[in-house]
């Protein structure tokens, strides 16, 4: 008794639309999917003509399809776009190594360029590598505002006039209901726009705003798209795998929640008051920042350091600290290795950074008893307060802190020398043997900063999290 | 109705994951009064099937898999390559080599 194709085509249904209840045939579902995204670019002016375009793959079902689709709407509609694809290998062993084989899988299969640019290349540092340094537990930061970071470099390598990145109506959805659960009220008025980024910006553009999880995996299922899911191998982020299950939960009941959502995201009226931090320029690698020093300077420096804590969460001390360390820099370029020690032996000031770690957000501790609940709920940083300081690490110390430093500063050296404060622009170097060795462009780049690690990676980023992929396995693991 | 019911069954999308990575199985289940001597129905359904899978295929973490007497939402099933929604759902009746396809959404790439 099959049932057949609600537009009346004579062939059978093969899936029930969750958007509209309709069922429809395979070729008419293609069709409306199709269809329907194309009203998005064209009512969202997502392009103009001539546009070059990186498509941010991950290897994933929604990059995979948005690559598909944009070349079959370029083709159809004459667009006129240039497109290619743009992927971040962050050296997370057996995960983004057999999903960069499915990029090159869309490469060859669209036709498409592709551009691969890793954290090692960037930053000095595979995420293995981070995990190793820092455990499980903050990775995700690391992960998120590199890979933010590292894409806007990439477009700007590419020359691109702005980033399509896969996120699906499901992925806003749970951003918006997640800001909510936060009363991250300044995030919450802009996560639903389809376009991000400001003047003088590289935008980010969201093709897929409005299409459903369940649709984008029928779509690459009937058409046979290879794409790469896994679980990823690092630790999820408990909260949004929460509002995750959730979210899927009221799915299953009400399909329409996910458009209602987002329709409540974009319409709720948000006082006056509430504005975003105004974007500057990161002072050490010259990229669009919120902050004097970008989150990803500031993460850098404390896995440079042998501190990899520092700027995981908030931390407006972290920020006083490496403004200070800047403007040391400036008044005694010649004495860098001087300042680091400085931060070294500031181990005070530390402690006080890795506790007011687990105060996400909070500017300032509103119960007063916060300071002996952060010590409590802070266990793991206690080796590192103590070992902080130099006479520390004299073997005993279990994390080889001594080691750490060492090969910070000369990692530290060669990345300051690389984000020389005042540096002109350098041509990019390719793999000069040093770890970070993409010079910057001219801050054309949009960074959708960053006040603790943990929000901020969650909403604009491509694949909102680690490596695309742990948001979501947040879900699977823990959100039950 | 002591006959065997061959099926097709298939995971992807991730959901092979949790069964060994083993995408497509070819798999006997026993007439559902044996299995199921409590049932009072004569044949096997989704709903049953799941029960079987959690028995014999799933070898760890069943709850990325199921909820309840269902899938996990995010997990979509195809009966015979067509949404399963549009044939009752967990009440479809299985017919012989029939395929039932499960994929995840939520795994990420
Ligand atoms: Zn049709
Ligand atoms: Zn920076």
């Amino acid at each position: 008794m099959p049932i057949s194709c609600r537009t009346g085509c004579g062939r059978n249904a093969v899936l029930k639309r969750p958007k509209t209840g309709d069922a429809l045939c395979k070729e008419c579902f293609y069709w409306a999917f199709e269809a329907e995204i194309h009203y998005t670019i064209t009512k969202g002016e997502l392009f103009n003509r001539g546009d070059s375009v990186a498509i941010a793959a991950s290897g994933g079902k929604d990059s995979t399809v948005l690559a598909h689709v944009l070349k079959t709407l370029n083709q159809r509609h004459d667009y006129g776009l240039n497109l290619m694809l743009l992927s971040i290998d962050e050296g997370i062993t057996g995960y983004r190594d057999d999903s960069l084989e499915t990029v090159k899988q869309n490469r060859d299969d669209y036709e498409m360029p592709l551009k691969i640019l890793s954290y090692k290349d960037l930053y000095g540092w595979t995420m293995d590598e981070i995990v190793a340094q820092i455990g499980r537990k903050n990775n995700c930061t690391f992960c998120g505002v590199f890979r933010r970071q590292a894409l806007d470099r990439g477009a700007a390598l590419l020359n691109v006039k702005c980033i399509a990145t896969g996120h699906n109506a499901d992925d806003i959805a749970e951003t918006v209901l997640m800001n909510v659960l936060r009363g991250d009220i300044a995030r919450l008025k802009r996560c639903t726009a389809i376009s991000t980024g400001s003047e003088g910006t590289i935008p980010r553009v969201k093709p897929l705003k409005y299409t459903y999880e369940k649709e984008i995996v029928m779509y690459a299922h009937y058409k046979k798209l290879v794409y790469f899911s896994t679980e990823c191998v690092f630790a999820p982020n408990a909260y949004r795998g929460h509002a995750r299950a959730l979210l899927k939960d009221m799915e299953k009941i009400r399909p329409s929640c996910i458009m209602d959502i987002i329709y409540s995201g974009e319409t709720m009226a948000v006082k006056e008051e509430v504005t975003l931090p105004t974007q500057g320029i990161c002072v050490r690698c010259k990229f669009v920042s919120s902050q004097e020093v970008c989150k990803a300077c500031v993460l850098l420096e404390g896995l440079n350091k042998g501190l990899p804590r520092l700027g995981v969460g908030k931390s407006s001390k972290a920020k006083k600290m490496l403004a200070e360390y800047n403007a040391k820099q400036e008044q005694e370029k010649g004495s860098l290795e001087q300042a680091i020690i400085d931060l070294d032996d500031s181990s005070n000031l530390i402690d006080d950074i890795n506790q007011s770690n687990k105060v996400t957000k909070a500017k300032s501790c509103r119960s007063g008893s916060c300071k002996s609940n952060n010590k409590v709920s802070n266990g793991s940083t206690v080796n590192n307060d103590k070992c902080s300081s130099k006479e520390c690490c004299t073997g005993k110390c279990k994390s080889n802190q001594g080691n750490d430093i060492d090969q910070g500063n000369s990692k530290i050296n060669s990345l300051l020398e690389e984000y020389g404060i005042n540096d002109a622009q350098k041509d990019i170097p390719n793999g000069n043997g040093h770890g970070s060795n993409v010079s910057k462009s001219n801050g054309e780049i949009v960074e959708n900063s960053d006040e603790d690690g943990e929000v901020l990676f969650n909403d604009q980023d491509e694949e909102n999290s680690c490596a695309g992929a742990c948001g979501k396995m947040g879900s699977l693991q823990i959100g039950f | 109705m002591t006959d065997t019911l061959k099926l097709s069954i298939q995971f992807g999308g991730g959901a092979e994951l949790l069964f060994d990575k083993i995408k497509k199985r070819e798999v006997e289940l026993p007439a559902l009064k044996k299995y199921f001597p409590e049932s009072l129905k004569e044949k096997w359904a989704i709903r049953e099937l799941l029960v079987w899978i959690k028995d014999n295929l799933l070898k760890e973490r069943p709850e990325l898999f199921l909820q309840g007497d269902s899938v996990r939402p995010g997990i979509l099933v195809l009966i015979n390559d067509a949404d399963w929604e549009l044939f009752g759902e967990l009440d479809y009746e299985l017919q012989a080599n029939d395929t039932i396809m499960f994929i995840s959404t939520l795994h990420g790439g």
